[in-house]
Formats: structure tokens, C-alpha cells, sequence
């Protein structure tokens, strides 16, 4: 994972995701305007918080079976990294909703679920930072980090759905694959998608990289 | 006489209400694209992530420079 050419693809889809997400055209909807552009860059910082939740949770997993303190590395670094895609992701939802749904936080499901998972994830920090003990803490949060995956997939995918929602794909809403997000949208979704998680994992490596580098020093 | 003022008051409202429909359109910044003006935005913002992305590969060679150098 050290080398380069999937960083530079990962700079280049994103970069590319800028220039189409400006320029090309999209369908002409009322309400959303020209914010419907925001679909690159708001949903794809939620798709990058996803996969590192992911990845840390595979890595809490291989913790726990393998006893490998660098695993657990990985799935708090992921985390780490996951957050801030997570709290980018509520202030740019956060400013969209202000112009289209005309109030910041208007008490949606999905946003409340949000919230909550992304606290979810600090409290998850906050309990590695309590615990002295390494061993201990490395198996104690990999456990909970266990059970915080699947509840804020419950809480993002699952529970909006079952009510009334503002977002698309809840509560009725058709998704934004239905209508509204054209061939024109998908050859930029899908690239910016893609690039935002590679971006997102690379960074998540990088503090890992650090965080080893901190630690053999302590060692030494 | 009446019914020709009538019928051209139907034909004002008529118009009216189309060109309302029309004004009524999703306002899309199609203007501010003719002028050209959004590619100083898109290479603003093109120049700020690259900048970025420079940046991350600064310290990507940081780190690995330092990891040989501990191994």
C-alpha cells in the first residue's frame, strides 16, 4: 500500500469529479438548482466514512484473532480518518439542507442518525484514550467497535427508511438512482465516489504509518 | 364588438399564464456559464485540491523516508 500509482489515480478521479462536477450538465430540478451538484462531493464524504468504519472493523476482527497490536493500529487510525470524512460530510449536508430544505438541521431521521453514529465513533476514541492498559484497550474497543459497525448501519441505512424522511432513497423517497441522478451525473457520482474512498484509505495509512513510526520509537 | 374583446382578453390571459409557466422554469446558472466565469472557480478549486494532494504527497515521502531510516 506504499505505492504510488493508486494515489496519483485517487487525486486524479477526484480532481477530475471537481472539474465534470462544475462543468458538466445536469438535469434542471426545482428546488435543488444548481445545488444538485452537491451529490459529488456531500455523499461521497459519507461513502469514504463508510468504508473506513469498514475497514477498521475488519482489522478490530483480525485483532481479535490475531493478538497483532498493528491491526489494532489500523482499525483506530481508520477511525480516525472515518471521522472526519463523517464531519465533513454532516457541515456540507448541513449547508445544502439550509438552501433546499431551508433550515440546517431540520430534525430529519437520517440527520439525527447521523449525529448519533458519528458520536458513536467518539465515544469509541474516548474509550481507547481511557484505558492504560494496551492489550486491554486494543481488545476492549475492538469489541465495541464490533457492535458499533452494524448499528450505524442500522442507523444510517436502516431506521430512515422506516419513516418519513427528506432524504432520497427514505421513507419512500425514490433514491437519487431513480430519476433524478442521470447517465451525464453517474459518469461523475461514481469516479468522485471512488476517488474520495481511495483518498479517504490513504490517509488512513498514512496516520497509521506515523502512529508505528511513534510507537517503535517509544519502544526503543 | 363584445365578443372580439372578449375573446382577445381570453387570448392576454392565455398568454399570461404561459409566459408565467415559462418564467415559473428551474432557474439554472446557465448565464453565469456563458460567461465563462465558472472556469475561474473550477481552477480556483482545481488549484486548492491540488495543492492538497501535493501536500499529502509531501508527507507520504516524509513518513517513508523516516520508516527506512528506522529500518
Amino acid at each position: 500500500m506504499t505505492k504510488n500509482w493508486w494515489k496519483i489515480i485517487a487525486s486524479v478521479l477526484v480532481l477530475y469529479s471537481i472539474i465534470g462536477g462544475l462543468l458538466i450538465e445536469v438535469p434542471s430540478l426545482p428546488i435543488l438548482h444548481e445545488s444538485i451538484r452537491n451529490l459529488y462531493f456531500h455523499v461521497p464524504m459519507w461513502f469514504t466514512m463508510i468504508i473506513l468504519y469498514l475497514v477498521s472493523v475488519i482489522y478490530s476482527i483480525k485483532y481479535l484473532s490475531s493478538g497483532n497490536e498493528n491491526d489494532d493500529l489500523l482499525a483506530v487510525e481508520s477511525v480516525n480518518a472515518g471521522i472526519i470524512f463523517g464531519f465533513l460530510g454532516l457541515l456540507t449536508g448541513m449547508i445544502w439542507a439550509n438552501y433546499t430544505w431551508g433550515d440546517p438541521w431540520p430534525n430529519d431521521p437520517k440527520l439525527n442518525s447521523a449525529a448519533i453514529s458519528t458520536l458513536m465513533y467518539m465515544a469509541y476514541l474516548v474509550l481507547r484514550n481511557s484505558l492504560e492498559e494496551e492489550q486491554k484497550r486494543a481488545r476492549i474497543s475492538a469489541i465495541y467497535n464490533i457492535f458499533a459497525f452494524p448499528v450505524m448501519i442500522v442507523l444510517l441505512f436502516i431506521l430512515p427508511r422506516m419513516t418519513d424522511s427528506l432524504h432520497p432513497g427514505n421513507g419512500g423517497n425514490p433514491g437519487f438512482g431513480g430519476y433524478d441522478l442521470d447517465d451525464n451525473m453517474r459518469w461523475v457520482f461514481y469516479p468522485a465516489c471512488l476517488g474520495w474512498i481511495m483518498l479517504g484509505v490513504w490517509i488512513a495509512t498514512l496516520r497509521y504509518r506515523i502512529r508505528k513510526l511513534e510507537n517503535s520509537q517509544l519502544d526503543s | 364588438m363584445k365578443k372580439s374583446v372578449f375573446l382577445f382578453l381570453t387570448i392576454i390571459v392565455l398568454a399570461q399564464t404561459v409566459l408565467a409557466q415559462n418564467s415559473g422554469a428551474v432557474e439554472m446558472a446557465d448565464t453565469m456559464r456563458d460567461s465563462g466565469k465558472i472556469y475561474v472557480v473550477v481552477a480556483v478549486i482545481s488549484i486548492i485540491f491540488i495543492g492538497i494532494v501535493a501536500y499529502l504527497f509531501s508527507i507520504d515521502k516524509r513518513v517513508k523516508k523516516v520508516e527506512k531510516g528506522n529500518g
